[in-house]
């Protein structure tokens, strides 16, 4: 079963070469990548399916036996976001068609998004450290690359932020990764997972860990290190807007999860420690930032940045409702906020503009975008019985349960005023009467406006979905969570039955004698 | 010898953090490419500099006892450094492309994605040092 690990990877990667060479006809392009979204997706659900009937699935490339070879691992955390990425991916692909021109420029933004889909689930199915580091500069190079395609002014100064952080963060994650190769001798997680057990030096590999909380941190937005964020997602086109606030921050969120539940859990005191404060500290300045903004975007940009601060708590709790939480989280934010991002550009084609000021009346003209706006609003800022209300609800529980009062008010007063920012876009943007200089609505044909509608249509269904059947979902981040607090599934079915008990010392001597 | 490596790796690494915290594009790259070698160095060093002969076991475990350089670390670099020589090129493309678009280098001043509130002006504006 090996191709269907490898698949999400070479899938959209092979698809982005054929799409490249497409370069006369922008419909073939188009039909290239809808075809690849389509299949992505069935390979996504398929691996999903196989890991749930049997299991922990790792394959290893070329056949070098762990931890000798490249590994591509999937348990149920990375599968799930491996379907996740592939319903992002589709929804967005379909969106493009009526979002992004075909000609000029646009040529080569097909081909980068499918390739920025092969990094991210790289990424997420990645077995070790070096490899991780690999798909990071993949998914890095097309979203910068996606960032500036159309070239105005706006997005290259946007693009410019983005790359200085993230450049410096690739840096910082390979020094983490070189250290710890010195430390240790291995890349494999899990088999960095017996080993770190065994170094003599516990200090320095807490301080390895915590150059790997600032290189993770950086990709996924948290506070301090956010301000590349809503300096560039507000220029780009909505739909690559909307996939990287569906995706990219999630890439470091997964990171650091995957990581410091296998390798760094020497100074669980220390290092999940720094985690809490970052998270509670994350939540509130994104908050804040949002409130005081006036484009759409940029207020759902620092809404990434608070709800990231949701999902570190639910790692930094480091207990396996936590766990759960924050996974259930991810699952829930990702679909809530790409949505988002795509009702802004529908908004943006009905109203002419996405700034607040100059925006108004679209309940009367056009009374489906409200409601397709309710539906992820206001499961982002947690009501019930919407997506995001169980999100928050197992993550206060979780906080409750582990006596860390103070987060769990935090975590409340910021839902409350995230009401208040989703409050102020539907109270100026659709309730609002409309402004004499309002700008005129876009001329955008019938046929292109349905493909703008179509995702929001799906994902939203998709947030509904969660909301009154939380059940499966639930049980599905209870058993990831347990797979994440107790690794010995993960770390068996990469280095082979039983490996995690016999420790790495005992394992070399037992390779020594084979050979 | 790994200690002068050593010793080197944080003079690169120093004067890095030093280019790269100045408002000049320019200047950031350059830094980029020092943190970038710094890097590569450190795995160099971690992977054991004690003899030029690489860790390939041919006479079984007793081999590997003796001091050795790692190859693994070494193929680790030859990637590292084809990426980051990648990326460097990418960020000087996009770097000029700033300029030509923007016409600064300095950060501060460039305000089109984040506009300065009004009332307020650019602490570039005032002292114009990179334009």
């Amino acid at each position: 079963m090996s191709w269907l690990v490898a698949g999400p990877i070479l899938l959209p990667l092979s698809a982005a070469i054929i799409a490249g060479v497409q370069r006369d006809s922008g419909r073939m392009r188009q039909l290239v990548s809808l075809c690849a979204g389509v299949a992505f997706l069935g390979v996504a659900a398929s691996l999903m399916l196989h890991v749930l009937r049997e299991g922990v699935l790792s394959v290893q490339i070329g056949s070098w036996p762990a931890p000798f070879g490249i590994t591509l691992v999937a348990d149920y955390l990375s599968a799930g976001m491996v379907l996740v990425t592939a319903v992002i991916g589709l929804a967005t692909i379909v969106y493009s068609i009526g979002d992004v021109p075909r000609r000029g420029l646009y040529k080569i933004y097909h081909p980068l998004l499918l390739a920025l889909l092969a990094g991210v689930s790289g990424a997420f199915l990645a077995g070790d450290l070096f490899n991780l580091y690999v798909w990071f500069e993949v998914m890095l190079i097309a979203s910068i690359a996606l960032l500036v395609v159309g070239g105005t002014p706006a997005q290259v100064d946007g693009a410019v932020r983005y790359a200085v952080l993230s450049l410096i963060a690739t840096v910082l994650l390979l020094t983490g990764v070189g250290l710890l190769y010195g430390m240790t001798g291995s890349l494999n997680m899990a088999d960095l997972h017996l080993r770190v057990q065994e170094v003599e030096d516990q200090g320095t590999l807490t301080a390895i860990a915590v150059i790997f909380i600032v290189a993770f941190g950086i990709k996924s937005a948290v506070f301090p290190l956010f301000f590349w964020l809503p300096a560039s997602y507000h220029t780009p086109k909505f739909a690559v807007s909307a996939i990287f606030s569906g995706l990219l921050t999630k890439v470091g969120v997964y990171a650091l999860l995957r990581t410091f539940t296998l390798i760094f859990t020497n100074d669980v005191v220390y290092t999940h420690g720094i985690l809490l404060w970052i998270a509670g500290f994350t939540m509130v300045t994104g908050v804040l930032g949002a409130a005081a903004q006036d484009e759409i975007r940029r207020i759902l940009s620092f809404h990434i940045v608070s709800q990231i601060g949701y999902m570190i708590l639910g790692l930094a709790l480091f207990t396996r409702l936590g766990l759960l939480g924050a996974i259930f989280y991810v699952v829930h934010h990702i679909i809530v906020k790409a949505n988002l991002f795509f009702v802004a550009g529908a908004v943006h084609q009905v109203g002419g503009s996405s700034t607040l000021r100059s925006l108004g009346g679209l309940y009367r003209d056009s009374p489906l975008l409200a409601a397709l706006f309710f539906i992820p609003a206001f499961s982002l800022a947690g009501f019930p019985p919407l997506s995001g209300f169980w999100a928050k609800l197992l993550l206060v529980q979780a906080s409750l349960e582990a006596r860390e009062y103070a987060i769990a008010a935090t975590a409340l007063a910021v839902g409350l005023l995230t009401a208040y920012s989703m409050t102020k876009i539907w109270l100026n943007a659709f309730w609002k009467a409309r402004p004499p200089d309002a700008p005129a609505r876009l001329p955008v044909s019938r046929r292109r406006h349905a493909f703008l509608v179509l995702p929001v249509v799906f994902l939203a269904a998709i947030t509904l979905g969660i909301g009154f059947f939380v059940e499966p979902f639930y049980e599905f981040s209870e058993r990831a969570a347990e797979q994440l607090i107790d690794p010995t599934e993960y770390v068996d079915a990469v280095l082979g039955d039983g490996a995690s008990e016999r420790g790495a010392g005992s394992r070399l001597a037992a390779g020594s004698a084979a050979e | 010898m790994e200690t002068i490596v050593a010793a080197l790796v944080g003079v690169l690494m120093a004067s890095s953090v030093y280019l790269m915290l100045s408002r000049s594009l320019v200047r950031f790259i350059l830094g980029l490419a020092l943190l970038s070698h710094a890097t590569n160095l450190l795995i160099f060093a971690s992977g054991g500099m004690a003899s030029l002969i690489a860790r390939v076991v041919a006479d079984g475990p007793a081999g590997a006892v003796r001091a050795e350089s790692d190859a693994v670390a070494q193929a680790l670099i030859l990637t590292a450094i084809v990426i980051s020589f990648s990326i460097l090129t990418f960020a000087l493309v996009l770097a000029f492309r700033a300029y030509q678009m923007l016409e600064t280098v300095d950060t501060d001043a460039m305000r089109v994605a984040e506009p300065m509130p009004a009332g307020r002006e650019s602490r570039a504006g005032k002292t114009g040092e990179f334009q």
